[in-house]
């Protein structure tokens, strides 16, 4: 059902179509890439884009191939993004249900940490984490991640708040199941639908957060590629070759957008009472 | 009615405790998590000291006493506004902070009013000009608005105003108060950069805001009545339809302020957040607590500023907190 509602609304349709794309490149840089991306070719410096070179991206200031980079980096975005993303969900999302289902105290406290974080803006909260941890990769995804964490509590708790009150959920306590089984089978499955659309729109954030953490030189290390670095270095030689800081910030922006597409689509077909909000 | 709001506002700054107590815990426990002490940093870049000089230095650094000691100390000096010194400079902190203040500050504030000065009117256009195509098209711009870098916008601008000298700040900055007009000339790409995205955000609230309203009864009523089109539309419907949107873009200035960190970055202004960034590559850990410090204090005030906007024009008073974006 859901899956034929989806194929009707453009929206999310076209959020899925792009988001594809992306996975289908990142597949086919596993078994092949136009060029090495990392290796450093002194014969073809700063080379504009053309067919006939192969370089159709062009190369950037160490002669590699934009274009060999922007796929390779594709795969560390949405590794990072789905990493960071689902960790900040499986967190969040335990602190919000637990603090909704007990209540007093306990959501007190569990819902004041959350605040605490929230606190914080969330590229500068990225940014301090990074400083603390250092720039490994795997860092990266938890700077994203603990940005996650206060909204997926918010948003899971205010869900439980409004389903615990079932009557099903008396049924289940009368008849002896424990609070992990209620929570986790009865009222979780009913609280999905804002989780699953919060998701799509994390990993959209997710992808700027990274990109910028890369950008400013505290998230995934050059040679390594990933699009924020990769405008981090084209900012020296753009105005001589501009290539090398559009192509890359392209790669964001779709995949961003898909994302984001994917996202608000899905809330049309989930979320039926937004619709008419378009 | 008068009472209920003044409780509320002082309910919620009664709120604001706990959160900036938790914000001085986790900044202060949060830096004592890397390795290397403060004082091992510090010498690293001195020669050797001696027995007694090393008695004090410990004193200095706090390595002769428990942690929840220095803690205290700590939050004891914060309150009288002593943020620490410089491991790099030897500099104060505080001064070293606000004296870079206001430009961050002033970036933001230009890149809200962006925001605002183009998202609302067009929000408004498009609610009124409804069609399947327009719509989508909105619906799209509005994404579009959200998924754009505001540092390869910055990067983009450098590279198609690097002809037009003068409109990229590069150098030599002129503060506000030197030459106005040269300053906000100089940050009027940089705060373009950064509140663009969320102008796009905002016509899409304004509209879909301004939609719902326009379908209530009143608005039925006072077109029944035989008032002009116009008038009812500014009148009536746009004083309601605003108030979600000045949430929306309440909540947003956190995202406001920390393009501003990345994007003084890409035009080389000297704000906080190139300060940050500098402390960071440094490992100035004192200032990079004190510039974390200052930054969530602001964003937790300008959310309690916007949550009273909204609560002291909306007499039926929200009182969760569920309109939060950011």
């Amino acid at each position: 059902m859901i899956p034929r509602r989806l194929a009707k609304n453009g929206i999310a349709l076209t959020g899925i179509v792009i988001v594809s794309l992306y996975i289908i490149v990142i597949l086919v840089s596993f078994f092949w890439l136009p060029f090495d991306p990392v290796k450093i070719d002194a014969d073809h410096l700063l080379e504009e884009p053309s067919l006939k070179t192969g370089h159709i991206f062009g190369t950037d200031e160490f002669g590699r191939d934009i274009l060999s980079r922007i796929m390779k980096g594709s795969l560390v975005s949405l590794v990072i993004s789905l990493s960071a993303t689902t960790m900040g969900a499986l967190i969040g999302v335990t602190m919000g249900i637990w603090a909704g289902y007990l209540g007093g105290r306990w959501d007190n406290w569990i819902m004041r940490i959350a605040d605490i974080i929230f606190a914080f803006p969330s590229l500068l909260l990225a940014i301090f984490v990074m400083a603390i941890l250092g720039e490994k990769t795997w860092n990266v995804v938890i700077a994203i991640g603990i940005v996650y964490i206060p909204q997926f509590a918010r948003i899971s708790r205010g869900a439980i708040l409004s389903v615990k009150t079932n009557e099903f959920v008396r049924a289940a306590r009368s008849n002896g199941a424990s609070a992990i089984f209620i929570l986790y089978r009865h009222l979780l499955p009913n609280i999905l639908v804002p989780i699953i659309v919060q998701v799509s729109l994390a990993l959209s954030v997710s992808i700027l957060l990274e990109s910028s953490l890369s950008f400013l030189g505290l998230g995934i290390q050059p040679p390594w590629p990933s699009w924020g670095n990769m405008l981090s270095s084209a900012r020296k030689v753009m105005v001589l070759a501009p290539w090398t800081a559009i192509y890359p910030g392209f790669a964001i922006v779709f995949l961003v957008l898909g994302f984001n597409l994917l996202g608000d689509g899905l809330r049309d077909i989930l979320d039926p009472r937004l619709k008419n909000v378009g | 009615m008068e009472s209920n709001v003044g409780r509320y506002i002082a309910k919620r700054l009664l709120s604001l405790i706990p959160v900036l107590f938790g914000v001085s815990l986790i900044v202060f426990f949060l830096v004592r998590l890397i390795p290397g002490s403060a004082l091992q940093m510090y010498l690293g870049t001195q020669v050797e000291a001696t027995a007694e000089q090393m008695v004090e230095l410990k004193r200095i650094f706090g390595e002769d006493r428990p942690v929840l000691v220095l803690y205290v100390e700590w939050l004891g000096r914060l309150l009288q506004g002593d943020f620490g010194i410089s491991l790099r400079t030897g500099r104060e902190v505080l001064p070293d902070i606000l004296s870079r203040l206001p430009l961050s500050l002033e970036l933001t504030v230009m890149a809200l009013l962006i925001a605002l000065l183009f998202g609302i009117p067009q929000g408004i256009l498009a609610s009124l000009k409804r069609n399947p195509f327009v719509d989508v098209l909105n619906r799209v711009v509005g994404l579009l608005g959200l998924s754009l870098p505001q540092f390869w916008l910055a990067a983009l601008m450098v590279l198609f105003f690097s002809g037009f000298r003068g409109w990229i700040p590069m150098g030599n900055y002129v503060g506000f108060f030197q030459d106005p007009l040269r300053n906000i000339q100089m940050l009027l790409l940089p705060s373009l950069a950064i509140g663009i995205g969320l102008a796009a955000v905002i016509m899409r609230y304004t509209r879909n805001s301004m939609l719902e309203v326009l379908e209530m009864d009143y608005i039925r009523t006072a077109r029944a009545k035989g008032l002009r089109k116009r008038s009812v539309i500014f009148g009536h419907a746009l004083k309601n339809a605003i108030l979600p949107v000045i949430t929306v873009a309440g909540f947003n200035t956190g995202y406001l302020l920390g393009g501003a960190i990345v994007i003084e970055e890409v035009f080389a202004l000297p704000g906080m957040g190139r300060l940050a960034l500098y402390a960071i590559y440094q490992r100035d850990y004192p200032v990079i607590q004190g510039i974390v410090l200052v930054i969530a204090a602001i964003f937790v005030l300008v959310n309690l500023a916007t949550d009273l906007i909204y609560a002291m024009a909306d007499p039926r008073i929200r009182l969760d907190d569920s309109g939060r974006k950011s």
